[in-house]
């Protein structure tokens, strides 16, 4: 055990974390150049198309310090805040943090809140300035809002750049320095925390486990504490490039277990594993639960579907144990699932998962955050369907959630940026000035304002020089109406959207005027219109498709014609016959695109 | 076999037109040149040198001068042998015609000797409709055309008219080609493309798009007023007397592999589809020092079915069953049933003795129909 050293890299989304990564693996040969790529950590398409982590990922390396051989357990984090739950699962296993921060760009809102995630935890932190080769390094200036932050001496933090390779000798030897062995009681009865867990269509469920105390045999009869079910460990073993089967694991390890488990809802990240035969006394602390920020509904394009998706949604949570749900119908859309997710972006992982991993086309319906009501009878209800809203004559109130949001940015977008946040129906509660030039600001903020297109919107008005951190604050009374839309004057539940009432006619109208460029013509006349209530507000009417054929079609022209016509049929895979109208998904959306 | 040349020249541009061509008439020569360099290059592009079909389109054909088209024929039949078209008519060979370049006799006497069928580019006969769409020729020159050709021999003839501007137009212009009596009219939608001054206009809102009701009001009056002078409307935008359909054209329709040389010509061969770069000196430079001017893209099995599904189902001769399963390699009724069985209700799609057609109310929404019958 005084040779294992478990450690995460944390950060700002793109401060380098996979970068420095493979880095690491290189030196320390874990991966022969003729498998390096780079972020060779990313593997999942999606990130690889994306460029983004989306999923951590645990690796074991082995390191020749002072002649002494260490084996180290890297965990590559995300750096965006709608994947922080894989973050706060990784820090759990490890003891020790390595913290980036871009030397062009500085703390940012996830360097302080990836922080607090692994100080709370207890974890060593290991300051690491990364990017110093860029032209627009600045690495006195970071250095010193570093000290600031951390409170840590100028000489720890580590000058590096994942890009050439700078820095990496001397990471490695501060982990076996700073970061201590992994405590705990290899003789006490085996206590393996389950931090993560993997659907495998040739070997079953994994799961990746970080042993806290005792030892696991392969073969022995093991149980999870919380579900009390055991299994056989079939298969243990580490998890360097490939997984390495091993007879036997220790205390401080980490590693998979692969036993036979056929029932996704079996397992649970947070559970403890022990021994069947020598049972611990009780399971250790699992994870606080993921509080999901946006709702929507995920309903199979084909309805007899529902089941395949269902079994689909079991395996994807596995994987992504930030996603919760549960089943839900809808008028339009019938059987399906209500989903929380921790933002856009996690929702629109979740989708296209569900499409590439499990082959499901879905529809995803309108999002929206959690609302309280309060009803004329006395009853409180979470609502986070706009289709469960009550009647406004049965409501008392209704309360919505707020955030405290952290923003960081350069004092020359501060005005813009108060002002976005003011029409967002914010309430600044504090500016401080980190530097000179850099400043961070404290709003309390509906989430519901914040969740769609804030983001993108605070992007574009500090030219990408602002980052958002936000956390759940309370629930506060808010005026809100239930925004219905009706096509030939049916009503579309999963279109319906849940809006301040103070800006419900203009997004009525705009919506209407949206879903009539999104919405394909058919063959007959179709009105759309906006409601509160019974009162319409809003109309707009979709003419009569007549004709649908090109001109020409000789030798020049087959090819090209063939592959529009493929791409506009395969925009029309999402659509969904609601009535005798077809809606496509981006139509679902379309509330998001107001403004 | 089939053969395609593309002459890329015009007097002027043409509003609504976004085919290749340049109004830089000095390049003609030596881009009649490079293209009889290419013939050079390419005559064993086609598994045989037998030619039924060889159709010289444009741009304007007939801007090209007797030593021009000798040295491209010239050239044809050093490489390829003329035959029988596949249905025992003598080799088709079209030129491309505008109005103003067959008001003189000599001239079409000379055109006369290199082609025994005229595509003659009409558009409308009406005067402003003409000058709206900046053409060439005038209403006087359209009607004429016409007589003129057939006094220079040329009995196989086809006009080429666009619907789509207005109604009382429309029925003046059926009216005058039928008084012609051609074997052989193409009709097509007056389709606003955005790289012309049209697409232009209308993206700065001088010109309104096309009216999509009085365009399928007008292709419903199109069929009906041909068909009942006794014209078989055998593609959604041709129409022949029976027995005179374009031999060339039906060869695209029934994936017959044709070479087609010069720029932006188009080649297929069966089993991929080639295209020349859509630029005469990047053209003729390519030619000249032998470098690659094609992009070349094999068929996938559904590239094929989905292509038969485009052409076939807006032809007469609809899409037959047993060639979908053979490209597929599996059963297209079955793999396709709902979507069959939905266009059927919706009244667009017959199945009948083991073809798929088009009806008559389907024919308007032939792009519908086949993208939602195609496969991945
Ligand atoms: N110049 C320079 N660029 C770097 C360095 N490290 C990473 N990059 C670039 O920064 C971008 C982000 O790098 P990643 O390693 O994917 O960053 P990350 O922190 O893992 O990103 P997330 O996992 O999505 O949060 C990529 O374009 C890298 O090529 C560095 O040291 N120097
Ligand atoms: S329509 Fe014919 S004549 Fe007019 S520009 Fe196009 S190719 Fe040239
Ligand atoms: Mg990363």
């Amino acid at each position: 055990m005084k040779h294992i050293r478990n450690f995460c890299i944390i950060a700002h989304i793109d401060h380098g974390k996979s970068t420095l990564a493979d880095r690491l693996l290189e030196f320390t040969q874990t991966v022969g150049a003729r498998d390096m790529q780079a972020q060779l950590l990313d593997d999942m398409d999606l990130e690889r198309e994306r460029g983004i982590t989306i999923k951590s990922h645990a690796i074991q390396m082995d390191y020749f310090h002072k002649g002494e051989k260490y084996t180290l357990n890297l965990i590559d984090t995300p750096g965006h805040v709608d994947f922080s739950y894989e973050v706060s699962r990784s820090i759990a296993a490890c003891e020790g943090a390595l913290l980036l921060v871009d030397a062009s760009q500085g703390t940012e809102a996830q360097t302080i809140s990836n922080l607090y995630l692994a100080l709370n935890n207890d974890l060593v932190i290991i300051p690491v300035l990364n990017k110093i080769d860029l032209p627009g390094a600045m690495p006195e200036e970071i250095k010193d809002e570093m000290v600031d932050l951390l409170g840590c001496d100028r000489d720890d933090i580590i000058p590096a750049s994942g890009k050439e390779g700078i820095g990496v000798p001397e990471i490695l030897a501060a982990i076996v320095e700073r970061i201590p062995p992994p405590t705990g009681d290899p003789n006490a009865p085996l206590q393996a925390l389950i931090f993560d867990s993997h659907f495998n269509s040739y070997r079953g469920i994994e799961v990746i486990f970080r042993i806290k105390n005792g030892s696991i045999r392969k073969g022995e009869k093991v149980k999870f504490m919380n579900t009390g079910k055991e299994y056989n460990a079939d298969e243990i073993g580490i998890l360097g490039l490939e997984q390495e089967p091993r007879d036997r694991m220790e205390c401080g390890d980490v590693g998979y277990l692969i036993s036979g488990i056929k029932v996704a809802k079996e397992v649970k990240v947070g559970d403890t594993i022990t021994s069947f035969d020598n049972p611990a006394a009780a399971a250790i602390q699992g994870f606080a639960d993921v509080k999901p920020m946006v709702f929507a509904g995920i309903y199979p394009v084909e309805t007899s579907e529902f089941e395949d998706l269902r079994e689909a949604m079991e395996k994807l949570q596995l994987n992504d144990a930030a996603l919760v749900w549960e089943p839900e119908t809808s008028a339009a859309l019938g059987f399906g699932f209500r989903c929380g997710f921790l933002g856009m972006l996690h929702m629109e992982i979740v989708q296209e998962r569900l499409e590439r991993e499990f082959d499901m086309t879905v529809i995803t319906t309108v999002p929206s955050v959690r609302f309280e009501v309060m009803t004329t009878k006395g009853e409180l209800r979470q609502v986070s369907a706009p289709a469960d809203m009550p009647e406004p004559n049965l409501i008392d109130y209704i309360e919505e959630p707020f955030i405290r949001a952290q923003i960081i940015t350069k004092a020359d977008y501060v005005g813009g940026i108060m002002g976005l946040c003011m029409d967002k129906r914010s309430i600044l509660k504090n500016q401080v000035y980190l530097t000179a030039d850099r400043v961070e600001l404290q709003f309390e903020m509906p989430l519901a304002e914040v969740v769609f297109d804030f983001f993108d919107k605070l992007k574009t008005i500090s030219r990408g020089y602002a980052s958002l951190d936000y956390e759940f604050m309370d629930n506060r009374e808010s005026d809100m109406v239930k925004l219905d839309v009706m096509l030939n004057g049916d009503k579309v539940d999963a279109l319906s959207a849940i809006v301040h009432r103070s800006k419900s006619y203009e997004w009525g109208k705009k919506l209407c005027e949206k879903l009539r460029e999104l919405i394909p013509r058919q063959q007959f006349e179709i009105a759309i219109q906006a409601a509160i209530g019974q009162k319409i507000i809003a109309r707009e009417t979709l003419s009569a498709l007549r004709k649908d054929v090109l001109a020409k079609c000789y030798g020049g022209d087959i090819s090209r014609k063939r592959k529009l016509l493929e791409k506009q049929k395969k925009g029309k895979k999402r659509m969904r016959q609601v009535g005798n109208v077809e809606i496509p998904q981006e139509a679902f959306m379309a509330v998001l695109k107001i403004n | 076999m089939h053969l395609y040349l593309h002459i890329p020249f015009c007097k002027q541009a043409c509003h609504y037109c976004d085919f290749h061509f340049s109004t830089n008439l000095s390049q003609k020569r030596p881009l009649v040149e490079a293209m009889v360099r290419e013939i050079e290059q390419r005559h064993a592009y086609l598994p045989t040198n037998k030619l039924q079909t060889i159709y010289f389109g444009g741009g304007t054909p007939s801007l090209l001068t007797e030593a021009e088209l000798d040295l491209l024929v010239n050239s044809i039949h050093q490489h390829f042998t003329l035959v029988d078209g596949f249905n025992g008519q003598p080799p088709e060979i079209t030129l491309e015609a505008n109005p103003d370049d067959l008001a003189d006799p000599v001239r079409l006497a000379m055109l006369r000797r290199y082609a025994n069928r005229l595509s003659i580019g009409i558009q409308t006969f009406d005067e402003s409709t003409l000058r709206w769409m900046n053409r060439a020729h005038n209403a006087n020159e359209a009607k004429l055309a016409v007589y003129r050709a057939r006094e220079a021999g040329f009995d196989n003839l086809s006009i080429d008219l666009i619907y789509g501007v207005s109604d009382s137009i429309w029925s003046r212009d059926l009216e005058q080609a039928l008084t012609l009596n051609v074997p052989h009219i193409s009709a097509y939608n007056l389709t606003i493309e955005p790289d012309t001054a049209f697409g232009r206009w209308l993206a700065k809102g001088k010109l309104t798009a096309v009216d999509e009701s009085l365009s399928a009001r007008q292709f419903t009056q199109l069929s009906s007023t041909l068909v009942d002078a006794g014209y078989v409307h055998y593609e959604i935008s041709n129409f022949a007397k029976p027995d005179q359909y374009a031999q060339h054209n039906s060869a695209y329709w029934q994936r017959r592999p044709y070479l087609g040389i010069g720029p932006s010509a188009h080649s297929y061969d069966g089993v991929s589809r080639q295209h020349n770069v859509a630029n005469n000196s990047l053209y003729s430079k390519g030619i000249n020092t032998g470098t690659t001017i094609a992009e070349r893209e094999i068929l996938t099995a559904a590239d094929q079915v989905n292509e038969y599904l485009l052409t076939g189902l807006r032809t007469i001769w609809g899409c037959r069953l047993s060639e979908l399963d053979a490209m597929l390699g599996e059963s297209f009724l079955s793999k396709q049933a709902p979507t069959i069985s939905k266009l059927q209700q919706t009244g667009w799609l017959i199945c009948a003795e083991n073809d798929l057609k088009l009806t008559e109310s389907g024919k308007l929404f032939a792009d519908r129909v086949a993208s939602e019958l195609f496969v991945e």
